[in-house]
């Protein structure tokens, strides 16, 4: 059967929910953990979108972004990406390294180097949550990094699976740690294969 | 008043004097735009894929080279364009991810490659090109004189 993403929003919310629920907690967990600090998390919103409203949900396709993509495999295959204002992205690597925010510049090879890791610690974060709830084994790649226009980072992954699906998990991260606010949105973009995989182990399909 | 047009992901779209094209952040897609110099009709399609054979999710034309430039050439032609007074330019196709895997992998150079072969098949001249690299482009199309002004964060702006 096919439903459309706003059918599948409305019947595997709570599923979905319960997704970012411990994706975000594990992510957070971790970060807290490196930084030696305490970080609150809002609630995240997760959604099944369609990868055309991607560069809109990110602001634009001419928003300028920080965008991590890793390659998954295994159970679920696809695509993993991270991304993030250069304000957000810029608070993230200061509050990891323990530097201050000094403008919102170029990032230095070691900062590029930081976020590429953060990158994996949340992806990792949310694919060993979506391997709890679903009994998966998925393995993640070194991510890459790249800055540009939402619209062209995201034509890479929608590309890909242009020749198959077009749908993505979405999950927006809100976390804080003392004044700072940073937004990630992560995205997981499966082969149309996949799709069906993985709604049918979270049980909604 | 000149009106800028919308051109957005898979999609296509033609105008005529003294209205614009554009479309925002192409990556790895192609931008192809067609100039009817003597009637000063445009035309741009957001290609993503090559080739629409072997897709199985081909319901929309304008997302492949080889279904999108022909499409967009009739659409040029209902209003009243002529193959004959056609040129085209080509931007976009960048590589945004270093992929390892294979060329095969790097489909902006495939993009690219296809929209020349079906512009050639279909005689229209390519005059000018900015594709390539690993960087992503803002382009706007004017009927004006049909030049085409591509935007990059931090790689300038340049027309073509």
């Amino acid at each position: 059967m096919n439903f459309s993403n706003s059918d599948i929003n409305e019947m595997y919310l709570d599923v979905l929910k319960e997704l970012g629920n411990i994706g975000t907690g594990n992510a957070i967990s971790a970060l807290a953990m490196m930084i030696g600090r305490r970080i609150d998390m809002k609630v995240p919103v997760v959604k099944m979108v369609d990868l055309k409203e991607v560069p809109e949900i990110l602001g634009g396709a001419e928003i300028p972004v920080v965008g991590i993509l890793l390659n998954v495999e295994g159970d679920i295959d696809g695509f993993i990406m991270l991304v993030m204002s250069q304000a957000s992205a810029h608070i993230l690597v200061n509050m990891l390294l323990g530097t201050s925010l000094n403008g919102y510049s170029e990032f230095t090879d070691i900062e590029k180097s930081a976020l590429t890791e953060i990158g994996n610690i949340l992806a990792g974060a949310y694919l060993t949550a979506l391997a709890s709830l679903t009994g998966f084994r998925m393995i993640q790649s070194v991510p890459q990094l790249a800055e540009d226009m939402a619209g062209a980072i995201l034509s890479f992954p929608a590309i890909q699976f242009g020749e198959t699906g077009d749908t993505a998990l979405y999950i927006e991260t809100e976390i804080f740690e003392a004044s700072s606010r940073i937004v990630a949105d992560f995205f997981l973009i499966p082969t149309m294969e996949s799709y069906q995989k993985m709604l049918k182990a979270l049980g909604v399909a | 008043m000149i009106e800028t047009i919308k051109v957005g992901m898979a999609d296509l779209n033609v105008t005529k004097y003294p209205n614009a094209l554009t479309t925002l952040g192409l990556g790895s897609c192609v931008g192809v735009c067609i100039y009817d110099r003597k009637n000063k009709i445009i035309g741009m399609v957001h290609i993503m894929l090559p080739y629409s054979w072997g897709v199985k999710n081909n319901s929309n034309p304008a997302k492949f080279a080889d279904t999108g430039i022909p499409l967009l050439i009739e659409k040029m032609e209902s209003l009243g364009s002529q193959k004959k007074d056609m040129i085209a330019k080509l931007a976009g196709g960048a590589q945004m991810f270093e992929v390892t895997r294979s060329e095969f992998m790097n489909i902006g150079k495939r993009n690219v490659e296809a929209a020349r072969k079906v512009l050639d098949e279909m005689k229209i001249p390519i005059v000018a090109e900015d594709t390539g690299g690993n960087y992503g482009r803002t382009i706007v199309f004017y009927s004006e004189d049909g030049r085409l002004e591509i935007k990059t964060i931090g790689k300038g702006t340049k027309t073509i």
